[in-house]
Order: C-alpha cells, then structure tokens, then sequence
C-alpha cells in the first residue's frame, strides 16, 4: 500500500474480546478503529455469559485456552477495581451426586495441577452442607476451588471501550463490515455502509462471524457453529439460598447446568448447550426451560419457589475445534481471534496481549504512548460495592443520584442521564439496562418502562 | 406518636387519613413514585371509589382526590422517597433526592401494592423483542406518557384489568388482535365483555396458550396453542400485552422479616391486619392482588384503625391461628387469627380460587371441629369471593390451623 491507511489497525467485533484488544492496542502510539455490526458493545455474545471469573482450572491443560486463562484471571483480577468493574470472589463448589461423578474428581484435580490451579480442595458432604445448606440431599461431596468468582459481563467490554475511546480509538457502532479485500503492497479495504476504509493491519474478532470474515480473506482455518446457552434468572430474594458457584461435574459434551450468584444479586441457573443453526438464534425454548428447571429442582429444590426474573439464551462461538482459534498471518498482517468460548471474558485482557505481541512481530511499531493513561471509572452496578443511591456524597452533590426510578434495580435518574452521555453512551433501551440496570429487575418495566422510553427518546433527540 | 406507611397509593393514602382522623400525631407516608395515588393514576377509566368515597372517579381523579384528603388531614407525603433498607428489628433506610436517612416510627403500615408478573416470570420461550409488556406499563406509555402502544396488539389475560388494557390500546391507537386465556372463560363481568366485543371486535380465545414469542427488534408473531388440541397457530402482531397474574410487591415484607402467606405471597395478616411483627400492619393490594382501589382503601382504612389503637398502647396479641385452604382454593385473605379476632375489613374473608364453580359449597373447619358450612355463591379464577366471618368467634385461639376447602363445586 503506497499511501498511508486511514487507520494502522482495524479490529472487527466488539465484543468482549475485541474491546480488549482495541483497549491494549490504544495504549500504543497507532490509530485505531473499532467496527462494531450492531448497535452496542458488547450486546451479542458477551451479554449473555455466564459471567464466571474463571481460573482455568478445568481447561484441557496445553492448550492456549488453558494458559490465557490464567493469564486472562491474574490481569482482570488487577484491572477490575481500578476501573470499577464488578467482581465477586465467591469460590466454586463441584458437586457430585453420583459415585460415577465422585470417580471424576483424581482426574479433575490432576488437569487442575496441570494448569497450575492450587486451590482445588476436596470438601466432604457435611461440609458441603455446611457451606451450600439449600442444596438437595444426596451430594457426596465436592472439591472446592476457592478462586473462582463473578464477574460483571456487562461492565467489563464496556469499561475496555470506554478506556480504548478516551485513548483515541474510532469506535464505530452499528457499522457492518459489507467486505474486505486485500491490497496491493500489503493492508485491507473493508466495506462499510458509510464507504470505505483503509488499514493497515486487520484484527478479526467478530465472533459468530469469524469464520465468515476469515474466509472472506481467503482462509479456511475453522467454522462456527453457534451453541446456544439458554439461562434463567431468578429474584434477588433467592439470593440467600446460594454463597458459592455450584457447578456439575462435566461430561464430554457440557460442563453442566451450574446454579450461581451473580454480581447484580441474583441467583442465575445454566445454561443448556444446543447447536443451533443460524448465527442469530437467540430465542430461548419451551424444552431448554423445562431442562433448566428440572435440573434446578434436582440441585436446589428451594430455588424453584421463587420468582423467575428473566430468561435469555446466548450463542457461544463454538468450533470443531477443542481449542481457542487464535492466529496471525504475518505477511498479510491479519490477526484472526476466533473460535472464543464463554472462558473468553475472563482470559480477554490476556487474549488481547497475546495479540498485540503476535502483531508485534509482524512488524507493527508498537510505541508506548507518552502522558497519563486515560483517567476514568465506571459507575458500580454490583451488588457488592457502594451504588450510587447509597452513596451520601453522589446525593450531596447532585440530587439526582438520591431519585430511584427503577425501584427494583434500584438505578437512580443521575445514572441513567450519565449513561445516556457517556464516553460510550447508550443508544436503546438494552444498552441502559447494561449499563446502569435500569429494566432488568423483577418487574421488567411495569413502573420504569414508560419513564426509560421516554428518556431514550429525550436523548436521540437531543 | 409516629406512624409511617409505607406506599402512596389508595390503600396507604387511605390509612393515613384515618391515621391522623384518629388523632395519631405524626404521619408520614412514603412514595417511591414522583406523584401519590399509586396504579389508579395511569388507570384513565370510570368507576374508582365507589365503596369508599361513594362517588364514581376516574382514576386519575380518585388518585388526586386521596393526595388531597391526605394532605388535608394532616400527613407528611414524601414523594420520590423509596425504603432500601429494613431489617428485622431494624429502622426504616430512606433514599431519596434530598439523601439518605432512618426512621423508627412507633407502627409501620405496608401498602406497598402489587404488579402483573411479566413475560419472563411466566416462561414463556422465544427471542425478546421490543413489545412485550404488562398493562402497568402500556397504561403509563399512553396516559402517562401520550404514546403509541403499537399498531396490532395481543393480549394474555381475560380478568377485569385485561379489559382495561384492552380500552387502553385503543386510546393509544393500536387494535386488539385478540385476547388469551388458558382457562375456559373470561372473568370479568360480562358487561364488560358484552361491551368489549361490540366496540373493538376483538376475540376471546379460550383455553389458549402462549407458548412463543418471536421477532426482532419488535415483536412479530406470537404462537398461540389450544389446550384441548395441542394444536398451534401463529399470530401475527408487534405487541403483546401480559395482563394480571398479580404478584405483591413483597420485597419489603421479606426484608422486614414478616411471616409470608404462601397462597397471597404478601405477609400473612390477622383480621385486623396485624403482621407478624410487632407494630407491623399491612394493607390493600400488598395482601391480596388484586382488588379494585377502593376495597384496597377500606383495607388501608381497616389497618389504620388497629394501628392507631396499637400507638395508644393496645397489646399486641402473641398467639396466632393460621387459615389455610385446600385447592381448588388457591388463598385466603386475612389468613391468621389472633387474640379475640375481630371481623376483617368489609366484615368478610377474601377467597381465590383456581378454577370457576358455580355456588359451590364451602367448609371451615378447626381440628376436625365444623365453624361454619355453606355456600357462597361462585367462584372465579383471579376474582376475590367473599366468604362471610361470623365463625371466627367460635375459633379455640389455642387450637391448631383453621382449614377453609370446598365440599361440592356447585
């Protein structure tokens, strides 16, 4: 390419794991643009994790997953309280309920060991009542992996593309990538509905549509095969009955549904596992329900007595491959990240460092930025840190911080009109939901509803 | 002397006017909304406030009409003021605009009301379009708010409010494609429905579920199933509307620590609308979701009565007598005995049932001992049958559980 690109990197998808490497790549002295086909980030795939902040215990030990992981634990782990995102060290507790599944666990502490995870401890069963008392009777025991914990998936992408903006990034929303081509002299051209761009390097990270994007450029590396989770939310007063993530001793097929806190107070039940056929097949169904609720009676019978507060399904990007699909073609300068399983959120700051090396050696000037890194914070909607409506000095200073108007969720008017106008404002009714909770409370808008369209309509206008 | 209550809507409006008629010094209602008047300020249609006010209101009108007798009388409403904390035995944790603070009043009344459970809570499957809603929310995007609700409408539910959010759609421009019910009837009067199906045209599906919702962004079709076939059949409309399927809005009972009733899930009340904790009452639509506005506002008035008493220094009784009932009866509303009862709000229990019986024949009995033996004179799923008290002086308030069940559906 003979003239200078419009951007050094182009990174398609902002999910989880392309916010990440837009944040770790803006920390360096590139332009860097962020295309995203849908209207938010982070509203695909990544909004409908399990939200587990994994240590990689039971990752297939060798593999890539297993060491970004770890990786991918040790960074979020650091970065999560610097910039406000939600995390909750709860542990988890791997329960059997049959000797078949007892027989399991020398093998799972051993691929533990393997990953070098030391905190797998086995529990026996009247400690396991000691700790999860609500659990069903017949548990045989358990191992307890003490790290393992929540983590918000909502804040998480939207905190790496509120740091990779204020550092300069051009993020694009609702900007489909139409087609890419290759150029002459090296670099890409990629169709956009607004015409065309240049760049210099091209990072792939478009999750369901990886393969697609991957063979546009003429590669043949994997295909995804969306597998869909269906999940269900129960009421924030089931909250008492579970302290700790309760997970199924895996098969080959699925790690089983796990019944888990979760960082906004809920108490979450999944997911199923089904391939599905088409990439936007996010509806849940009559017999992925049925499954969850049997199985939730079966782990925790006092569960099913409460409300039911929401119910999604999410489509993992599943390949035929056990392992994450992470390569880059130096010559070309393509970086494709494929093939990211739900481990994605926990092992995204890692996958995105694993990238900017790689791309490093393709020859990218990768210059630390001179001055401060970008000051910032997001707002806290977990449950266990201080909201905005608990905090005397939010209040005292502004009023609006003390008016609630979502009562179930407890948002306040400031953190919506704060959400409306951020780095990465919201744009629909979902994207305030995620980022303040507004909407996603047990009433599901009988008292908010009306209030919240009426502000969004407020702000496109405005 | 200080009593809070703890909702603005005609229940608790109503308690504190009777509140402060009864002399009680301070009394404070707290409302998490902008404006008093609870459900009946977006509920645009006639005839709120006839049992207590003895005049027809539109909502609108009857929710302003109790702000301002609440005010006159003399009580404190805060506005914009929510209870984010409460444990038991603990005060009250108030936020609102002006901060953060905490009460110790000497009685607490709850009436905090109910809602429609909505779409997820009723598991139905699909993908989750824009469109889906309760009528609480439809009512205030177009009363409230002066907005479209859509153009071709569904609605789940054939009970009074289900009617209402039908007159609803219509004001906000949108036609009722239909309306479904599982059961084999509506349950609302049937000049209501009389009156429905000549303005609107829209039909009644009987014995029909919804068994998906799909579309995106909004919401497209929706799949509809005969019960008796099991055959399906898609619909198509952009909105669909989860009517009734009242829950209490409960959170707070729980937080405070109240002894629930497992059939009403709102806290478990004697006849004078005692909790389980002392000093605690509870009223309206909190106990029993849901009645009209002004039966919730004899409610508020009726625990009023006693928590004034309470406040003067009357006993708290400590023995309590569950009433439970055997389905086809889903709950009964007072459902404790305590002390010497006295006779409930509007001298009558409240009785649900799941299924329809015409003039079905009812027993009350206390360890096997016969209160009271009759018949009442229908039963409807979602509507309150009242069942006459005169039996609760014969209750041994030492005894075990008073059981209410139904001998012969008619």
């Amino acid at each position: 390419m003979r003239e200078s690109p419009d951007t050094d990197v182009a990174i398609v998808g902002a999910g989880v794991v392309g916010c990440a490497i837009a944040r770790e790549l803006s920390r360096f002295d590139l332009s860097v643009t962020l295309l995203e086909a849908g209207a938010d980030v982070g509203a695909g795939t990544s909004k409908a994790n399990t939200a587990l902040l994994h240590t990689g215990f039971d990752a297939k030990p060798g593999t890539l997953e297993s060491r970004l992981v770890a990786r991918g634990y040790e960074l979020l782990s650091e970065y999560a309280p610097r910039v406000g995102i939600p995390v909750e060290r709860t542990g988890a507790l791997l329960v059997a309920w049959t000797e078949e599944q007892a027989a399991e666990f020398p093998a799972i502490l051993e691929a533990a060991r393997a990953n070098g995870s030391v905190d797998l401890r086995r529990v026996d069963a009247e400690e396991l009542y000691g700790r999860e008392p609500h659990l069903a009777p017949g548990a045989l025991g358990a191992i307890e992996v003490a790290r393992e914990g929540l983590v918000c998936p909502f804040t998480t992408p939207l905190a790496y593309a509120t740091e990779a903006v204020l550092s300069g990034c051009d993020l694009r929303r609702s900007t489909p990538v139409e087609s890419v081509a290759r150029l002459e002299g090296g670099g890409f051209r990629l169709t956009l509905p607004g015409g065309a761009l240049t760049a210099g390097r091209l990072v792939n990270a478009a999750g369901l549509r990886s393969d697609e994007l991957d063979r546009m450029l003429g590669h043949d590396g994997f295909t995804v095969t969306p597998r869909r989770g269906e999940l269900i939310v129960f009421d924030k007063l089931a909250r008492p009955l579970v302290r700790h993530i309760v997970l199924a001793v895996p098969t080959k097929i699925t790690k089983g549904v796990l019944i888990a806190p979760t960082v906004f107070g809920n108490v979450m039940l999944g997911p199923t596992a089904e391939d599905v056929e088409r990439k936007d097949d996010t509806a849940s169904t009559r017999a992925g329900l049925d499954y969850l609720m049997s199985e939730g009676g079966r782990i925790m019978p006092e569960l099913l007595e409460h409300e039911v507060t929401a119910v999604y399904a999410g489509l993992r990007a599943a390949t035929e491959h056990a392992d994450y699909q992470v390569s880059v073609h130096a010559p070309e300068g393509y970086a494709c990240v494929g093939g990211i399983r739900s481990t994605g959120l926990t092992a995204s700051m890692a996958i995105a460092e694993h990238v900017r090396e790689q791309l490093g050696e393709t020859g990218l000037r990768l210059e630390p930025k001179t001055g401060a890194p970008p000051e910032f914070r997001m707002p806290n909607i977990g449950e266990a840190g201080i909201r905005a409506h608990q905090s005397d000095d939010l209040i005292g200073r502004d009023a609006e911080y003390g008016r609630i108007v979502c009562f179930c969720e407890r948002a306040t008017s400031g953190e919506i009109r704060d959400a409306l106008t951020a780095t990465v404002p919201a744009v629909d009714l979902d994207g305030l939901r995620r980022r303040t909770r507004a909407h996603m409370g047990r009433c599901q808008g009988f008292f908010c509803g009306a209030e919240l369209a009426e502000r969004l309509d407020a702000a496109e206008a405005s | 002397m200080t009593v809070v209550v703890l909702g603005g809507g005609p229940a608790g409006l109503a308690a504190a006017v009777e509140l402060r008629r009864l002399a009680t010094r301070d009394v404070i209602v707290l409302e998490r909304e902008s404006e008093p008047g609870g459900i009946p300020r977006h509920a645009r249609h006639q005839g709120f406030g006839i049992r207590d006010l003895h005049r027809p209101h539109s909502g609108p009108a009857y929710a302003r009409r109790y702000a301002q007798l609440a005010a006159e009388a003399g009580a404190e409403i805060r506005t914009e003021t929510m209870v984010t904390g409460w444990s038991p035995g603990g005060p009250l944790e108030l936020t609102g605009p002006g901060g953060r603070e905490t009460l110790e009043p000497d009685a607490v009344v709850l009436a905090t009301g109910c809602r429609e459970r909505p779409r997820s809570a009723r598991l139905v499957p699909g993908s989750r379009p824009e469109g889906v809603m309760t009528t609480g929310t439809l009512q205030q995007l177009v009363y409230l708010k002066g907005r479209r609700a859509g153009e071709r409408a569904l609605i789940v539910g054939a009970e009074h409010v289900s009617f209402s959010a039908l007159a609803t759609l219509g004001h906000g421009g949108a036609r009722a494609v239909g309306m479904a019910t599982e059961l084999r009837g509506h349950q609302t009067l049937e000049l209501f429905r009389f009156g429905a199906a000549l303005r609107w045209r829209t039909p009644l599906w009987t014995r029909t579920a919804v068994t998906a919702i799909h579309g995106r962004p909004r919401v497209e079709e929706v799949e509809l199933m005969d019960l008796d076939t099991g055959a399906t059949r898609a619909v198509e409309c952009d909105t669909v509307v989860f009517t009734a399927d009242w829950i209490p809005d409960h959170e707070l009972a729980v937080m405070g620590g109240l002894d629930m009733d497992p059939g009403t899930r709102g806290p478990a009340v004697d006849t004078a609308l005692r909790t389980s904790r002392e000093g605690v009452f509870a009223a309206g639509n909190l106990l029993q979701g849901a009645e009209p506005a002004d039966v919730a506002a004899l409610s508020g008035r009726h625990a009023a009565a006693t928590a004034g008493e309470y406040v003067r220094g009357s006993a708290w009784p400590d023995r309590r007598v569950p009433v439970e009932c055997e389905p086809p009866l889903h709950w009964i509303s007072p459902n404790v005995l305590a002390g010497r009862p006295t006779p409930p709000s509007r001298g009558t229990f409240a009785l649900r049932s799941t299924e329809f019986a015409s003039g079905p024949r009812i027993q009350v009995t206390q360890e096997g001992r016969m209160l009271w033996d009759g018949r009442i004179r229908r039963l409807v799923p979602g509507r309150s049958a009242r069942l006459a008290a005169g039996w609760v002086a014969a209750v041994d308030a030492a005894g075990g559980p008073v059981r209410v069940r139904v001998v012969r559906r008619g």
